[in-house]
């Protein structure tokens, strides 16, 4: 009980066994927005509607604002600079959840003689685009962050706290948008419907994935630096079934988390998403862009 | 040595040449009256600015800090460190009521004051910068950048932003 009244001004106020766990979790808060700030960013230019195209870019510029201050804070603590972070880190280093790793463009849009292309034509990357995952994605994301900011907003480590105090505001229009976009998708069309039903089935497991316990979870409750990441998954769900129900659409019945990513294990998109990401920085080590 | 009566002097130049500093894409407005600097102080002649970010993913952040810190290196001051900070958190509230004033006159919608909270309603029916009618209507809650949404006047015909309440 000592550590649940204690406050955590600084980083430097942080040490074991709280420092570790601290860091563990920031990582998985940064790459999470790091990485959905990336999948958004690749329907900049292709959205389906100009508005959307503007939305994504958006949130895609805010998630990596988010990823940005919590990599400067792990830099505060210890940790390689931001940009070494992001570039150089190994596949396995990443402490994302396969939510967010997800891609919404299937393979065979990338041309065969240039696997990594980042510039196939449009046309070729919207017949394989699925924007339908995409915005559920989104929804089931920032109602995510906003369960786990709130919280996080009361935490003991107060550098953490004041981000997040900041990011919910930002988030605030993120899940303004996409309870929007749910509702009038949900209730369109018959097709429409069906489309976003069918991202909310394929979407789930993986949903419920972003609250993937961890074996820092006790320290980090104990010493009241965030709640259990059970419930946050209850708060969550409390907050996207209503939501659904309203838009029409079924909440999955039970299905089995998926987890991994938490420990580093992801699946073969990460693989290309770093590919896409880290090329240049591979290319030429320490180039400015 | 330095004294308080001189440390008080050398705030009065520091504020002096903060209120020459405008944000790059409203720069209508200095960073003053957009309410990003926190504070600001003078240790044994080292400088620290402390300025808050508008948007956490704000791309000009990068450009505002070193400009402030060219500031009031040309006020006199070598040892200048403009430190980014998020406590207190910017919200749109600590725009000045002249900066909201030069928003309006640069053609942006100013936001209302929301203490930190947006509400839904907030972003119906803004007033429209040009012709002050409210017969507005919002037509997408992201803009051309992270700080602007987009609506359109009913009474005037234009599309307008607003500078977001948040």
């Amino acid at each position: 009980m000592r550590a649940r009244n204690m406050i955590y001004s600084k980083t430097i106020d942080l040490m074991d066994p709280v420092r570790l766990p601290v860091i563990d979790l920031l990582y998985r808060l940064a790459d999470d927005g790091l990485i959905i700030g990336h999948r958004n960013s690749e329907w900049t230019g292709l959205g389906p509607a100009m508005e959307e195209d503007i939305a994504f870019s958006n949130m895609a510029q805010d998630k990596m604002g988010h990823a940005l201050a919590m990599y400067n804070l792990l830099h505060e603590m210890g940790e390689p600079e931001p940009d070494v972070l992001v570039y150089q880190r190994r596949e396995e280093e990443f402490r994302c959840c396969s939510l967010v790793v997800l891609e919404c463009f299937d393979e065979s849009a990338r041309t065969a003689d240039s696997p990594l292309s980042n510039n196939p034509t449009r046309d070729s990357l919207l017949a394989h685009g699925d924007w339908a995952i995409a915005l559920v994605r989104q929804f089931f994301f920032s109602a995510g962050d906003e369960v786990r900011f709130a919280a996080l907003a009361e935490s003991t480590f107060a550098p953490l706290a004041a981000l997040a105090r900041k990011f919910r505001g930002e988030i605030k229009y993120h899940t303004m948008h996409d309870e929007a976009m749910l509702q009038r998708l949900g209730r369109g069309t018959t097709k429409s419907g069906q489309r976003i039903q069918t991202a909310v089935d394929a979407l789930w497991p993986h949903a419920l994935g972003m609250f993937e316990p961890t074996n820092h979870d006790k320290v980090l409750v104990q010493s009241g630096i965030c709640p259990l990441e059970s419930e946050l998954c209850d708060a969550w769900r409390e907050s996207v079934e209503p939501l659904l129900r309203k838009s029409g659409i079924d909440v999955p019945a039970k299905a089995n988390p998926i987890y991994g990513g938490r420990s580093g294990k992801h699946s073969p998109e990460l693989t290309a998403l770093l590919d896409d990401l880290q090329k240049v920085a591979r290319l030429d080590p320490g180039a400015k862009w | 040595m330095v004294t308080t009566a001189s440390t008080s002097r050398g705030l009065d130049l520091i504020w002096q040449a903060l209120e020459t500093v405008c944000d790059p894409e409203i720069p209508a407005l200095t960073v003053i009256e957009l309410g990003i600097i926190a504070d600001a102080w003078i240790d044994n002649g080292r400088v620290t600015i402390q300025m808050c970010p508008t948007f956490s993913g704000c791309p000009a952040l990068d450009i505002m800090q070193s400009q402030i810190k060219a500031a009031v290196q040309g006020a006199g001051f070598d040892d200048v460190t403009v430190a980014v900070v998020f406590d207190p958190p910017w919200t749109s509230d600590r725009i000045t009521p002249e900066g909201l004033r030069k928003l309006k006159q640069f053609g942006l919608a100013p936001p209302v004051r929301c203490s930190g909270v947006v509400r839904e309603d907030m972003l119906h029916n803004v007033a429209c910068p040009f012709c002050d009618s409210k017969n507005t209507t919002l037509e997408s809650i992201f803009g051309p950048t992270l700080c602007r949404a987009i609506h359109y006047c009913n009474n005037c015909l234009q599309s307008f932003e607003q500078f977001k309440p948040v």
